[in-house]
């Protein structure tokens, strides 16, 4: 366990010898403000190749703001973010776009195209990026999505026909189709029952194990965080105040974080 | 405060249209999504067109005659409610009804995409969605609104022959006959260009409105009612200002 890190030279507590080259993504000194509120204050992370990071923390601290900075929706005050050795915050458009191909995103309230079917979902990033308009091939690679996350009864149904959990695994099966390197899943088990909340957390662990994905859960849900967590960081105050394994980061004795745990 | 709050959104606006314009000019081009929005935009608005540019021949025929009868000038309705209709009329008409019927539905479509994180999904995937909701849609709104307006005018001169063939028994050759004479080239091209500029406008107005929705479905009404309005209002300066512009060219 660490003490708060706030300084160019974080190194993380990742749990065994973790060398800079399994580094998939780094954040360093990150700071957002929205008028007079500083969200992220000073933030700083390393993500390694095929584990998944937790990012705790109560409602408001910037979890969800740290990994939409991470992926370019929203422009950081300060700092710096490098993902896949790319410098997210000099990059052109183009750039981005090409990164973004290796970055899947799995939002809070699943975002699917509410015009489209869920194989229409799926077949848009394989049109729209990989240029990909053979049928037999386009459904193939459906097809095996949707049987990843257990869902290949739904493909012809629209997403209003589809329950809170459903949408989810959906909305998982569209970023899984562009076979991306890092997962980033924002509050994946929000609003969902305690038994669907369950399975999402198994597939995100199953999703880290098949595709060797390397993932980052916002959540706040602590269920959430002992079942898919290899490493949690604690984000307080936008700091990332502690950092450790889930059992490590469990001892804490921080009036902040403590309730986390003690409910 | 609110001066800064202003210049920086017409800063925006205009940075928006900046970006509408290069993206329609640079490929990659969404031709298949453009063509699906021409359908969309023709579809949608082609019987109000066709009901409201009918019906507003027979209005604007019914009120003029009796005024031409008077001077014994009612030879003349069919180049009045031409000229009227080709010049004024029938692109005003197209427009406002676009405005409310197309400006509103792009403008909620986007809205409701941007406040459930539709478009921030499309983003994070590398689709381009200004590219695919955006420029699409502002295209095929400049298209189709001269396709449109072109078919209001016959609309409206049908509903205006309509009323005078019930009056007077004339024939459809003579009527037609006479609007070909009275209508001329300017006339024609300049209502057109104004058609363009009218969807040009209502598309830009829509999507801006949508694209920038915020705070749940709050946003998304008043994003719809923005693109409405707003649209409406750019229609008769555009209208005016088109005006003033043609006859130079009239004189």
């Amino acid at each position: 366990m660490t003490s708060p890190l706030q300084n160019d030279r974080y190194t993380s507590s990742a749990t065994g010898p973790r060398s800079d080259d399994a580094v998939v993504a780094r954040v360093r000194n990150l700071q957002k403000s929205f008028g007079d509120v500083d969200v992220l204050r000073d933030v700083n992370l390393d993500l390694y190749a095929s584990e998944n990071l937790v990012i705790l923390g109560r409602s408001g601290t910037g979890k969800s703001v740290l990994i939409k900075c991470m992926v370019g929706l929203i422009k950081p005050d300060a700092g710096s973010i490098n993902i896949l050795g790319y410098d997210v915050l000099k990059l052109s458009q183009d750039e981005l776009n090409e990164l973004r191909l290796q970055v899947g995103f799995s939002f809070q309230g699943s975002a699917l195209y509410d015009s489209m079917t869920v194989r229409q979902n799926l077949e848009f990033p394989l049109k729209r990026n990989l240029g990909i308009y053979d049928p037999a091939e386009l459904n193939e690679r459906v097809v095996r999505a949707l049987e990843d996350v257990g869902l290949e009864s739904a493909i012809d149904k629209m997403p209003s026909e589809l329950s809170g959990g459903m949408k989810k695994r959906v909305g998982i099966a569209r970023t899984l189709i562009l076979n991306p390197k890092i997962m980033l899943y924002d509050e994946p088990t929000a609003g969902l029952d305690p038994i669907t909340s369950i399975e999402i957390n198994e597939l995100i662990v199953k999703v880290r194990d098949k595709y060797k994905t390397a993932s980052i859960i916002i959540t706040h849900d602590i269920s959430s965080a002992r079942h898919t967590a290899d490493r949690v960081i604690a984000l307080v105050g936008g700091y990332n105040k502690l950092e450790g394994t889930f059992d490590e980061i469990k001892q804490t004795t921080d009036p902040e974080l403590e309730p986390f745990f003690n409910y | 405060m609110k001066i800064r709050t202003f210049l920086l959104r017409i800063a925006d606006i205009y940075r928006f249209v900046a970006r509408a314009v290069r993206e329609t000019v640079m490929p990659p081009y969404e031709w298949k999504e453009t063509l699906h929005q021409c359908f969309v935009v023709g579809n949608r608005s082609l019987f109000l067109i066709t009901f409201t540019s009918f019906l507003a021949g027979i209005v604007f025929t019914r009120q003029s005659r009796p005024s031409l009868a008077s001077f014994g000038a009612e030879s003349w309705l069919p180049s009045l409610v031409s000229q009227a209709v080709v010049r004024s009329l029938g692109p005003l008409i197209t427009g406002l009804i676009c405005a409310g019927k197309l400006g509103s539905n792009i403008g909620a479509e986007l809205g409701s995409m941007r406040v459930s994180e539709q478009i921030d999904a499309m983003e994070v995937s590398g689709t381009r969605p200004f590219s695919y909701l955006v420029v699409s849609r502002i295209t095929a709104t400049t298209l189709m609104l001269p396709l449109l307006v072109v078919y209001a005018d016959v609309m409206a001169l049908l509903g205006s022959y309509f009323t005078v063939n019930v009056i007077n028994h004339s024939s459809f050759m003579l009527y037609f006959n006479e609007v070909a004479v009275s209508v001329t080239y300017v006339d024609i091209f300049s209502s057109i260009i104004k058609a363009a500029f009218f969807g040009f406008a209502i598309g830009i107005v829509g999507c801006y409105a949508g694209f920038h929705a915020e705070r749940g479905t709050t946003g998304v009404g008043r994003a719809a009612n923005a693109a409405v309005v707003a649209s409406m209002i750019l229609i008769f300066i555009l209208d005016l200002l088109s005006l003033q512009f043609i006859n130079l060219f009239r004189r």
